[in-house]
């Protein structure tokens, strides 16, 4: 039974469809393995080779991958939303009961958005504690910690502009409050709220507004951020593991009691 | 390199005035584009702004005198002002929280106007008596219509303790 399975694969690698897609070929040698990497439109902002405890849980817990996952589910999730919600007064808030309510799945992938939206926020701040406490944002990554942050940053607004798309009473009040607190800027404060709003209160503009920073910029920023993230991974030497750091106690020669005087 | 800081062949000084020239036109082109990206900013920072907004005139008619006891405070959701009746007179505060921009309710068992957000006290003249409020709740201007009701111009704020007699 193997043997023909392996056989099959055989044949589909030498057809030419298959091999029109993945170039490199096949082959288990190093080159191959990283020609399958660096072709690769997804794969080639990661590194072609990668130590093995870079990827074992114990080095980063996998918290930065689990983000990114729930980051992945909520858009997913968040897509198929969009075909049910209409963002205008009349209509978002009997839409999101609907969704719980009348369609098919609907309360399913709308708790699925809403508690991976909440994982998210859980998520990268356990990333960015184990970053930090790990000194993992250290030369040469301190770039791709500031990445980190605005990623951060656009994740919070990613709640935050959600929080009002279900158009009820909690929505209306944590904007009203949400923005009142943007109004505080010095100078400037009242005109963000305007802009932010669309209006001088909470209304339809601002729903709107909320929408379209919700599903198409906020998430755009998101993706060009992301990629810059992890093609900066690769850029700094690949994932931190303390260990395979130069001048860590763990690499040098010394003996373990010495090191652990130093620590 | 001596030569260098001595004054400068012929050749060079034309090779210096090209060089100057090729500067002039990188300036120009980058000032060209920041003039560009200047106009833009401003160009969609105005586009942003609606000009015609759809939302309730800050004129709100209150209604008759005699709906409003002396001793009654009188809260208007769909507006957010408190209309007020004591005995020396009239008066409207909004009842939009100073703090955070929440709506407040009066409580007559406390005999006080509260925030439900943060928990902002008031007394029924706007004073503020607990809670992170930084200021009194605005008094708002009071009239009387020529058909003898209330009017509350929600957008002018006037000094305390002017009251209105009927």
């Amino acid at each position: 039974m193997p043997n023909r399975l392996e056989t099959y694969f055989d044949r589909l690698e030498r057809t030419r469809v298959w091999k029109s897609i993945f170039r490199s070929g096949t082959g288990s040698s190093t080159l191959h393995n990283a020609l399958a990497i660096q072709q690769n439109l997804f794969l080639h902002l990661f590194p072609t080779k990668v130590r093995k405890r870079m990827v074992s849980l114990s080095a980063t817990w996998y918290l930065g991958t689990l983000t990114l996952g729930t980051f992945f589910i909520l858009v997913g999730t968040g897509v198929v939303l969009m075909l049910y919600y209409h963002p205008s007064v009349p209509q978002a808030y009997s839409d999101v009961k609907d969704l719980r309510f009348v369609v098919s799945s609907g309360l399913f992938l709308r708790n699925l958005h809403r508690w991976s939206a909440h994982a998210m926020v859980f998520l990268a701040f356990a990333h960015m504690f184990r970053v930090f406490y790990r000194g993992a944002y250290r030369a040469p990554r301190e770039f791709n910690w500031v990445v980190g942050v605005i990623l951060l940053l656009v994740t919070l607004l990613l709640s935050y502009t959600g929080y009002l798309l279900p158009w009820d009473q909690l929505a209306f009040w944590a904007i009203t409050v949400g923005t009142n607190i943007s109004s505080a800027v010095p100078l400037v404060g009242d005109k963000i709220r305007f802009l932010l709003l669309g209006g001088h209160q909470v209304n339809a503009n601002a729903l709107l507004r909320f929408y379209v920073l919700h599903t198409v910029i906020l998430p755009l920023s998101a993706v060009l951020f992301l990629a810059v993230h992890f093609w900066r991974i690769r850029k700094d030497g690949g994932l931190y593991v303390r260990q395979s750091e130069p001048g860590n106690v763990e690499n040098s020669a010394q003996p373990a009691s010495e090191e652990k005087k130093q620590s | 390199m001596p030569t260098m800081n001595t004054t400068p062949h012929p050749e060079l000084a034309s090779h210096e005035v090209e060089l100057d020239r090729r500067k002039f036109f990188t300036q120009l082109g980058l000032g060209s584009l920041g003039v560009a990206a200047a106009g833009t900013l401003a160009f969609y920072y105005r586009y942003l702004s609606p000009n015609v907004l759809f939302e309730p005139s800050p004129i709100v008619n209150v209604g008759r005198t005699e709906n409003f006891p002396t001793g009654s405070v009188t809260l208007d959701v769909d507006s957010a002002i408190y209309l007020v009746h004591i005995a020396e007179g009239f008066f409207s505060l909004s009842a939009i929280c100073t703090h955070l921009g929440c709506m407040t309710a009066w409580k007559p068992e406390l005999n006080m106007i509260a925030c439900p957000c943060h928990g902002s006290r008031f007394n029924r003249e706007g004073k503020k008596l607990a809670g992170p409020a930084p200021k009194p709740l605005p008094w708002l201007k009071l009239w009387l219509s020529d058909d003898d009701e209330l009017m509350v111009d929600r957008s002018i704020t006037i000094p305390e303790l002017q009251f209105l007699r009927v």
